[in-house]
């Protein structure tokens, strides 16, 4: 196991790494600059600025500069606050952010495997049609779609919750449903396909040859059987999430770290859109390392298989 | 002998979009305590689903025991509930599947799938579950129990897993043991150390088997009563001696004679024609008679009732009626009979039964 993890740790660098040289490149092939729209500066001043923050220089030696920066840690400062460093903006917007992405996949992978085991166990009532349209209707309705209709009917018509911004739990409900019911739905997708499966097997009639009561059966032996395939899910769920996250915080105003690098897109931020870049790839990375420890856990031929290596 | 067990006209049928598929169609034994029974039969004869329906095994719907009885200690089991069922399953009547590849939980350790079986009908603590566990395992020959104790199946072979089904389903002395095709998944040194342990084990414990098997090798060496099955009935029930040396129904002839053996002198291992039938709509008359070469004009019209050989023989064929040609069974039937005869006469014992 432990020889697994590191493996898996230096294919994190490597990959990370990656991630950056790609991204850097991308970036300089957006159009525009940091200074576009920034008509009253002469030519002299646009000099003196492009060279106070290395933008002057050939992109390969910029590339260079970059990386030795990063590996100090330093991810540069913003253009656009006040010359603030990355790392302090990304800091003071994660919170936000993390809160409601945790929210979001507790609330969604919960309910998720509670309506599809009820729907597997339920084959073929109408308890399982519900959970199946649920779950049709969470796959095809993107996220904003939900967004601005919640907004619409229980912000606005009803009144029942504030329709944006971020100050106190309740401003958190809405968005954490709208990203959460993509998770929803997938999880309950998955969980019933494969509870079916397991159902169906041979070591489930087994456990009730030995007398097992139906609900012992599908507590021991049928759920963690089941989660096997749907932890493969939980990674790519993460990405939708956090790509999902980027949407709903300009939507429901939440100053959190997605609404902000949108922004430094749109503003040619070159440190920020690195630096956020970079935050999220590592996040991911970390998240799918997660996933196959969970996988390990969960599985006992993965978990050994691994400590022969 | 004593019985432990009586099914009575058991008729069990699944319902399914087409229809109704009648899969057993009044299957009538008696188990004796402390022997064992063999029900033979090819695929789809109902062997499987009788067995299953014994522990109300089958899914339901869409299968259902339309009508019959199975009598164990003075209940029905088909009137059970199924909180009544649970406290019989695995306690008294035990079950062994044919696939050991997949009939143990993947990720449950094999201590913990034997102790639950203990842990679930017998009031004891988890230490005392575990040092019974032991036992078992050491009982159904698996060395190292402790340590075997915490693996999980991917770290035991074919032969192995079987031999830990068989524990966890000896866990609470059952007095039925039912076997559905316990040795088919395994290859032929494996089979025969399977079969030596239940065979042995049930001479420590005494209970009775039920052993489903299409191998009729198989029920040469294990059986002292064996039941074919065709299309959903019994057609011919006897002691294992009567059913080899003596069978009465064309189909137990076909068995016999497509059964290879090791001085065949023809090249090419005989089979019976045709297939069995549509159980969704069961023929008019013997459900065999379209492949039967000694069919009766009466097969086609009329089914045929038990008729008695002997105390423990029967055999539902019209060729036993007083009115019916008398036939020999085909060549290759008489001369294995008399091969069977030639070795118990060397042995200078007589058969059984």
């Amino acid at each position: 196991m432990a020889r697994y993890t590191i493996q898996r740790l230096v294919y994190m660098v490597i990959t990370l790494f990656i991630i950056a040289t790609v991204t850097f490149f991308l970036m300089k092939l957006l159009p525009g600059s940091p200074l576009q729209n920034q008509e009253k500066l002469t030519p002299e001043q646009r000099a003196i600025i492009l060279k106070e923050y290395g933008l002057d220089k050939p992109v390969p030696v910029q590339y260079v500069q970059y990386l030795g920066n990063l590996l100090k840690g330093d991810l540069g400062v913003s253009f656009q606050y006040d010359n603030r460093p990355v790392t302090e903006l990304i800091g003071d917007r994660i919170g936000p952010s993390a809160q409601l992405g945790f929210q979001a996949i507790v609330l969604g992978t919960l309910v998720g495997l509670v309506l599809g085991i009820l729907a597997a166990i339920r084959h073929n009532s109408w308890g399982d049609y519900t959970a199946t349209v649920i779950a049709v209707i969470g796959i095809s309705v993107p996220s904003f779609v939900l967004a601005g209709f919640l907004q619409y009917f229980i912000g606005v018509k009803l009144q029942w919750l504030p329709v944006a911004f971020w100050e106190g739990f309740k401003y958190t409900i809405m968005p954490t449903l709208a990203l959460s019911v993509g998770v929803i739905a997938n999880t309950a997708r998955f969980m019933r396909t494969e509870m079916l499966e397991v159902l169906s097997s041979d070591y489930i009639l087994t456990a009730r040859a030995k007398g097992i009561s139906n609900a012992g059966v599908i507590i021991k032996h049928a759920i963690r059987n089941s989660l096997i395939p749907v932890i493969t899910i939980l990674g790519p769920m993460a990405v939708n999430l956090m790509t999902g996250t980027l949407v709903i915080e300009k939507i429901f105003a939440v100053p959190g770290l997605g609404e902000q690098f949108v922004r430094s897109i749109e503003l040619n931020d070159y440190p920020v859109i690195m630096g956020t870049t970079l935050f999220y790839s590592a996040l991911l990375i970390f998240v799918i390392f997660i996933v196959d420890i969970l996988y390990g856990i969960v599985d006992p031929r993965i978990r050994l298989a691994g400590g022969k290596k | 002998m004593e019985k432990i067990l009586q099914v009575n006209d058991l008729h069990i049928s699944f319902d399914i979009h087409a229809g109704e598929v009648q899969a057993v169609r009044g299957v009538t034994f008696d188990l004796y305590k402390g022997e064992t029974l063999a029900i033979v039969g090819e695929s789809g004869s109902g062997k499987s689903v009788t067995s299953k329906a014994l522990m109300r095994l089958l899914p339901t719907p869409p299968s259902r025991i339309k009508q019959g009885e199975i009598l164990f200690e003075g209940k029905d089991l088909t009137k059970l509930s199924e909180k009544d069922m649970q406290s019989i399953r695995g306690a008294k009547i035990s079950m062994i599947f044919q696939d050991p590849m997949t009939s143990l939980n993947p990720t449950m350790t094999i201590g913990k799938q034997i102790m639950e079986a203990i842990l679930k009908h017998q009031k004891l603590s988890k230490e005392e579950a575990r040092k019974r566990a032991i036992e078992l395992l050491q009982l159904v020959g698996i060395k190292n129990a402790e340590l075997r104790m915490k693996q999980y199946p991917h770290q035991f072979s074919g032969g192995m897993r079987q031999r830990v089904v068989i524990a966890i389903a000896l866990a609470c002395n059952p007095k039925i043991l039912i076997a559905d095709e316990p040795t088919t998944a395994l290859d032929v040194t494996i089979q025969a150390q399977i079969l030596e342990l239940m065979k042995d084990i049930q001479k420590k414990l005494g209970m009775s088997i039920i052993f489903i098997t299409h191998d009729l090798g198989v029920v040469a060496n294990m059986a002292d009563r064996v039941a074919v099955m065709y299309a959903g009935k019994i057609v011919e029930i006897g002691t294992v001696d009567e059913i080899f040396y003596n069978p009465k129904h064309p189909y137990t002839w076909g068995l016999l004679a497509s059964m290879p053996s090791l001085d065949h002198k023809d090249t090419e291992l005989y089979s019976i024609p045709g297939s069995p039938p549509d159980l969704l709509n069961p023929p008019k008359g013997d459900a065999f008679a379209p492949r039967n070469p000694y069919a009766l004009k009466i097969d086609y019209e009329l089914e045929p009732p038990m008729f008695q050989v002997s105390d423990t023989h029967y055999a539902a064929t019209w060729l036993l009626h007083e009115m019916a040609p008398k036939v020999e069974p085909p060549a290759i039937v008489r001369e294995r009979m008399k091969r069977f005869a030639d070795i118990v006469a060397r042995k200078g014992g007589k058969p059984r039964g």
